[in-house]
């Protein structure tokens, strides 16, 4: 097992005068969710073992704002913008990964017209970067052979066309990857985009987790791998809904990575 | 009286062409009620997308079965209408095929236009099939009212009737062309017909006279359905034939998940947060009196003319309610609606400003509440799955979400737990009720 996480803020950096080749934006989500929490967790792993030079804002950072776009308060996504793109600009941050790929698409596309201009990356891209130019080597047998699905978060996929990058990585771990009938451009929903996250959902015959999680069990999985902490949520709730969670388990890909890897 | 045909002729087409201009116009005009939007931004990118997506249907194959079908009717519609030229010149001059003098080239013309026609009379019938026997629940959802209904229906009927017409025609005119002792023939010999000589032997009894009132009749049939057929697009979903292509061209360029940021929140934000601004000072001189902005939708003419378009532009296939996540977990909402109500409620503010000299008066209605419900709203989880399937480029998503914005920002009318969620942005910056000062606390967890 790995020594104490190395997680350093953009205050320590400017403190010595240097510059984090990569700000970790870890969202609300990632900082305070329980769950999303251990994803924040195993993603820090992965960037200590690759020896990447980054830093995350901590108590400098604040909400996005996507969330309160989505449900309508442009007013609060702005001041939230606009507060979020002083600090950064401060720190002169020219490049952003996070695990969330709500706040990827609202930091890549909702913020350069409001000045906020950062080349963006999932964490998804992120781990494939590190992979493909040897900074990172995968090379444990953990996952070898057990059939994974991956669910495709809509602001990944559909929103800003990425499929192949959190395969690409999951294939590194040697897994038999089962793709669900619906899947890439035809996934559907984990049901918590859209603020749907923080209301009951409105009436109706099911859930759509539920609905979700039935498409993934179709493909008898061992474990379903997801890439939002959103959706690792709903999945969850629905294996538990569904009475499978002895069966099947709800793993971000860095979780897997980390797994995978002992760190 | 021998041009007394080609009068009548020219007189139908003109009363044709003039409503369907009058209706185009009225279309052009219920179009700009909407606010302004520039699209004359990347040309290139824009005619790329029309000539893939419109004039191609790349995103018609997504579903095969569908796919196929339709292309068969939309080159069979656009092959068979080089034939309607023909027509035309015929009707206005008194000539008959005056494209004969073509030739060979002639007979592949109408050969192919022959295989076109049996081909869409054969994918129509499968579409009618579809939507009447299989009953495709697309097809059959709430919003699927009975004029929806019958207005996929009537247009298939019209298509068959018109294919039917035409083969009939060249059944006939073929029988009449080999008839010995012609008098004066007007029937050149003219053109192959690889179908329609099938339908000889129905006529081979028939002596000159009798086939010529038939072989008239089909042709006038033929030539007034398809004029009717036009002035009829306006009022059907069948509209997409025509605005597919503006719509193709005008549709969204950024990637999906970006949805813009309203300028007049951006000059208010800034001036909440620039400490030098005062907030008492009199406006400068000569300066205009700001209109106070709407934020967000509440009724059609908040919607930028594009969302207009695309209203007009949808022929309702169903494609994005099918794969709505609320739709297809019994939430009310349904893309294909939203887009039925914006076009619906349109027509009923054009009427209105028809009825009022050019003005609207106020009839007590709006989109949001009497077309579209609260809760239709608040059930999108904005995943974009309507957006992507939408063969047309048509985006639902973009007017739910500028109806939320009307109903969070001009009515604080979001759901308590959403409002909870946004106070809590407000006070901690997350979405949660926790303090700002916690956020890194998971790193020593």
């Amino acid at each position: 097992m790995s020594d104490e996480l190395k997680v350093p803020t953009m205050a320590d950096y400017m403190a010595e005068g240097k510059q984090p080749e990569v700000l970790f934006w870890v969202g609300s989500a990632g900082s305070f969710d329980d769950r999303a929490k251990k994803i924040t967790k195993a993603f820090v792993k992965i960037l200590n073992k690759a020896n990447v030079d980054f830093a995350v804002l901590g108590t400098e950072e604040s909400c996005t704002g996507d969330v309160a776009k989505r449900a309508g308060n442009e007013f609060l996504f702005q001041m939230q913008a606009l507060m979020n793109i002083e600090v950064l600009n401060a720190y002169e941050v020219k490049k952003i990964v996070t695990c969330d790929p709500h706040s990827f698409n609202c930091l890549k596309n909702e913020y350069p017209s409001l000045g906020g201009n950062y080349e963006v990356v999932h964490h998804t891209q992120f781990i494939q970067d590190l992979i493909a130019s040897g900074r990172l080597e995968v090379e444990g047998e953990l996952y070898k052979g057990k059939r994974i699905t991956f669910h495709d978060p809509c602001y990944l996929g559909r929103a800003n066309n990425e499929y192949d990058a959190p395969r690409t990585v999951l294939e590194s771990t040697k897994a038999n990857i089962v793709e669900m009938k619906r899947h890439k451009l035809n996934a559907l929903c984990c049901g918590a985009g859209g603020a749907q996250m923080f209301k009951e959902p409105e009436k109706g015959d099911m859930d759509i987790n539920v609905l979700r999680t039935e498409d993934a069990l179709k493909t008898k999985p061992n474990i379903i791998a997801t890439g939002c902490p959103y959706c690792n949520t709903m999945m969850t709730d629905g294996i538990k809904a569904k009475e499978k969670e002895k069966d099947v388990a709800v793993l971000d890909i860095a979780e897997l990575i980390a797994n995978n890897e002992n760190l | 009286m021998q041009y007394l045909p080609n009068m009548i002729f020219a007189i139908i087409l003109i009363i044709a062409i003039g409503f369907f201009v009058k209706n185009v116009k009225k279309l052009i005009r219920n179009i700009k009620l909407g606010l302004d939007v520039d699209v004359s931004d990347n040309k290139s990118q824009r005619l790329r997308n029309m000539t893939m997506i419109a004039f191609g249907q790349s995103k018609m194959v997504r579903r095969p079965i569908a796919g196929f079908l339709h292309a068969i009717v939309y080159v069979g519609f656009i092959v068979i209408n080089i034939e309607v030229i023909e027509i035309i010149i015929d009707g206005l001059f008194g000539t008959h095929r005056v494209f004969a003098f073509l030739g060979t080239f002639y007979d592949v013309l109408i050969g192919s236009f022959e295989v076109f026609a049996l081909l869409v009379l054969v994918a129509v019938i499968v579409f009618w099939i579809r939507r009447n026997i299989i009953k495709l629940k697309r097809f059959w959802k709430n919003e699927m009212t009975s004029w929806p209904k019958n207005d996929a229906n009537y247009i298939l009927y019209f298509e068959m009737v018109l294919m039917c017409l035409f083969l009939i025609m060249n059944a006939v005119d073929q029988t009449i062309q080999i008839m010995p002792g012609t008098p004066e023939n007007h029937y050149v010999e003219a053109g192959s017909y690889p179908i329609s000589q099938f339908l000889v032997p129905l006529f081979q009894g028939f002596n000159f006279e009798s086939a010529v009132i038939v072989e008239r009749a089909a042709w006038w049939l033929h030539i007034v359905g398809i004029l009717i057929f036009l002035n009829y697009l306006y009022y059907s979903k069948h509209l997409h034939i025509l605005l597919a292509f503006p719509n193709t061209y005008f549709g969204s360029l950024k990637p999906k998940g970006q949805v813009n940021n309203l300028e007049a929140v951006t000059k208010e934000v800034k001036m909440m947060m620039d400490p030098s601004v005062d907030p008492f000072a009199a406006a400068p001189e000569g300066a205009e009196e700001e209109v106070p902005a709407k934020f967000g939708a509440s009724d059609v003419q908040d919607l930028s003319w594009v969302q207009l378009l695309s209203a007009y532009t949808c022929t309702e296939c169903g494609r994005c309610t099918s794969s709505c996540p609320a739709n297809l977990t019994g939430k009310k909402l349904s893309p294909r609606k939203v887009m039925m109500d914006t076009r619906d409620r349109l027509e009923e503010v054009g009427k209105n400003i028809d009825a009022n000299n050019g003005v609207f008066k106020d009839d007590g209605k709006q989109l949001l509440g009497d077309y579209i419900s609260h809760e239709e709203l608040w059930a999108c989880t904005t995943c974009n799955a309507c957006v992507e399937e939408c063969p047309i480029s048509i985006n639902p998503l973009s007017i739910i979400l500028e109806m939320r914005r009307y109903l969070v920002m001009e009515q604080s009318a979001a759901p308590s737990e959403l409002n909870n969620m946004m106070s809590n942005i407000e006070n901690n910056g997350a979405p949660w009720p926790y303090n700002q000062m916690d956020r890194l606390n998971w790193k020593n967890e």
